[in-house]
């Protein structure tokens, strides 16, 4: 049984951890160490999310007048084009699993690295191709076609750059691949001993989800894209009607990729959700299987349901009628998740530290854009709500209000263990306020907007809108500012934050018994494993409950 | 799941030699096809027989050039799943084509 001291005492040896292990150029760009290309996604992910964020800025100053002001018509289509293609291609796919999933997967399972090493470094390598590629042709002039590049558009009249584009999108796809490939080999074939299956820690399981996903879907987006550009350059009739083709095949083959995607956002995000919430409850979190299984349920019915973008598009009615339905379906996992998470806060122990706040925000902004979905997704209404505010607002609900707080939720939550250092808790929490509440206050009033009746995609609109758009960018403003925050206060933090002791939240978990940060084998010697996963008490061998009274009521260090 | 490489090529390079020749001759077939409208027989005939041959040169390509053949049920499993998964596509992507115009829920 250890006690404080012995977990101050920490895991450290006198190696030398990951950070310290090497400090050339060399000894970073040509790494094998999962945690260094985690490192190194974080800071490329953040550049491209940083440049989607300006975008978003420009969007929100258009939209602030009725007219089209700020930016002529042709320009606003590429702005809000490149902000969906950056937030989407190289953030949001790419965040949890290439930075939280590179970096915790080994740890979590007890492994000194992912399976396929080099093909790591590959695909952080190929991510790297692919968007400089993209931004290459945005700085040429941009592209226009909407993140969809729906034909017969894209094909043949826009004259942006959808060519460099699309071959930067069909590159970055193979980093996603590679990535979840490795994932999978990894889980497969390198749990310590004692890791059996179901004490795989819920992230893991998410992660795997995820995998599955990325091999299944992404092949078919990038064969997608290529014949795009084969029909562009040699005129082969594939989408565009004209010389034989049908555009509504160009929406089957790309929503068969794109709607699980967002699968691929979402569920990494649901994986940190419920380490966060089990974690700071101190529960051992409800209906483990169901969570596990519901990840994988969402993984395979989120293949059936591609449909429901295209209900107006000249599908036929029986096919929208199936689409619905399965619609209604897919939501059922998500539910028992949000029910299993709500569960493990009943009668838990909860601490509101950061990580925990994003987590509550989570639960709230992800039911809400769960459920308008489900708005969407019925044949009849959506007819009304296609293509206005309301789905831009529903798909933020998800996509911001879930994934990107929970990524929040999951870099506030495993910072120590990544840089060995504390952030400060009261701007920690102050941000993630601020986040809440920028968000909401810029995305709920379009809901009403949708509803009203106003179309996404357009510079202008009527005046009667302008009230809910100023909301909207005055939300949009704050969101920007908590969102800012933490880069300033983690950059503090690695110049001049506390010291994180090798497990500053007191919790069970692999990934918390070894050095923090790790040395570059992740454990002093393998680590075997004899407890279930989220089991808090003596029985595996942290006397937490002891250690918190030992160090009185504020465990978690104020910076 | 075991993956035995004590056979070394398996199939040497003769056999390589051999699936490429069928691969070869799966191609110009596909060509020589496609030259015969063969809508007599039912409309997109011509279709179904291009996909035929491809799967079957697909077939070739997992199971020898990928090795599938001498592998195990790990990878047999994923192989099969992945057809699965393209068939998902293909099924209801024709639910939308096959139903257009017609029966009950036509417009
Ligand atoms: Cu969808």
């Amino acid at each position: 049984m250890q006690t404080q001291d012995a977990i101050s005492a920490g895991y450290g040896g006198d190696k030398p951890s990951y950070l310290t292990n090497g400090s050339t150029l060399k000894s970073w760009l040509l790494t094998k160490d999962h945690k260094r290309i985690a490192i190194m996604y974080l800071i490329s992910v953040s550049v491209f999310f940083f440049m989607g964020g300006i975008y978003a800025a420009f969007i929100r100053l258009e939209l602030l007048t009725p007219a089209s002001d700020l930016l002529e018509t042709a320009t606003y289509n590429k702005v809000f084009t490149q902000h969906g293609i950056l937030m989407i291609f190289f953030f949001l796919i790419p965040a949890i699993p290439a930075i939280l999933g590179n970096f915790l997967l080994p740890l979590m399972i007890g492994a000194k690295d992912l399976a396929l090493p080099r093909i790591n470094l590959l695909s952080l390598y190929i991510y790297w191709v692919g968007g400089i590629l993209t931004l290459y042709a945005l700085m040429q002039g941009g592209v226009d076609t909407g993140w969809t590049f729906y034909t017969p558009y894209s094909t043949t009249f826009s004259n942006s750059f959808v060519m460099a584009v699309g071959l930067g999108i069909f590159i970055n796809g193979f980093s996603s691949i590679l990535t979840g490939l490795n994932f999978i080999v990894t889980i497969h074939t390198m749990r310590a001993p004692g890791m059996t299956w179901f004490r795989l820690p819920l992230f893991v399981w998410a992660h795997y989800a995820t995998s599955l996903v990325m091999i299944l879907g992404t092949p078919v987006v990038a064969i997608t894209v290529l014949l795009l550009a084969i029909e562009r350059v040699t005129r082969v009739g594939i989408f565009d009607p004209a010389i034989g083709g049908d555009p509504i095949l160009f929406q089957h083959l790309f929503w068969f990729y794109s709607h699980p995607a967002v699968y691929i956002m979402i569920l990494p995000g649901m994986g940190v959700i419920s380490e966060v919430i089990s974690n700071f409850s101190r529960k051992k979190i409800f209906g483990y299987e169901f969570i596990a299984f519901s990840s994988i349920a969402i993984a395979v019915f989120g293949f059936l349901v591609w449909g429901h973008h295209m209900f107006v598009s000249g599908q036929s009615i029986y096919a929208g009628l199936v689409f619905s339905f399965l619609t209604m379906v897919v939501a059922v996992p998500s539910a028992i998740k949000v029910f299993n998470w709500t569960a493990t806060m009943y009668k838990g122990s909860i601490s509101y530290d950061t990580p925990m706040l994003y987590a509550i925000g989570f639960l709230g902004l992800f039911l809400v854009g769960g459920l308008t979905g489900l708005f969407l997704g019925s044949v009849g209404l959506t007819v009304h709500l296609t293509d206005t505010y309301f789905v831009v607002a529903h798909f933020h609900y998800v996509m911001v209000g879930g994934q990107v707080i929970a990524y929040l939720a999951g870099i506030h939550y495993w910072w120590p263990k990544m840089t060995g250092r504390m952030y400060s808790e009261f701007w920690g929490k102050i941000s993630a306020m601020l986040v809440f509440v920028g968000f909401n206050l810029t995305f709920f009033p379009q809901f009403i907007l949708g509803y009203q009746g106003m179309p996404r995609r357009y510079a202008a609109y009527p005046e009667e809108f302008q009230v809910l758009n100023i909301f909207s960018t005055a939300g949009a403003s704050v969101l920007g500012v908590g969102l800012t925050l933490p880069v300033i206060y983690f950059t503090h933090s690695i110049i001049a934050g506390k010291r994180a002791g090798d497990n500053p939240w007191m919790l069970p978990g692999l990934e918390w018994r070894t050095a923090s940060p790790p040395p570059t084998e992740n454990f002093e010697e393998m680590p075997v494993v004899t407890w279930e996963a989220y089991e808090f008490g003596e029985e595996n061998g942290l006397d937490i409950e002891s250690a918190r009274k030992a160090s009185g009521p504020s465990v978690p260090v104020q910076a | 799941m075991s993956h035995d490489h004590t056979e070394g090529a398996h199939i040497g390079i003769p056999g390589y030699l051999g699936v490429f020749a069928i691969l070869v001759v799966g191609t110009i077939l596909t060509y020589y096809v496609a030259t015969f409208d063969l809508d007599f027989i039912f409309a997109g005939a011509n279709t179904l027989v291009a996909l035929l041959i491809a799967f079957t040169k697909m077939a070739f390509v997992m199971l020898y050039f990928m090795h599938v053949r001498w592998s195990g049920r790990l990878i047999w499993l994923s192989a099969v799943a992945s057809f699965f998964w393209l068939a998902i596509m293909f099924a209801y992507t024709m639910q939308d084509y096959l139903t257009r115009g017609q029966g009950v829920f036509s417009y």
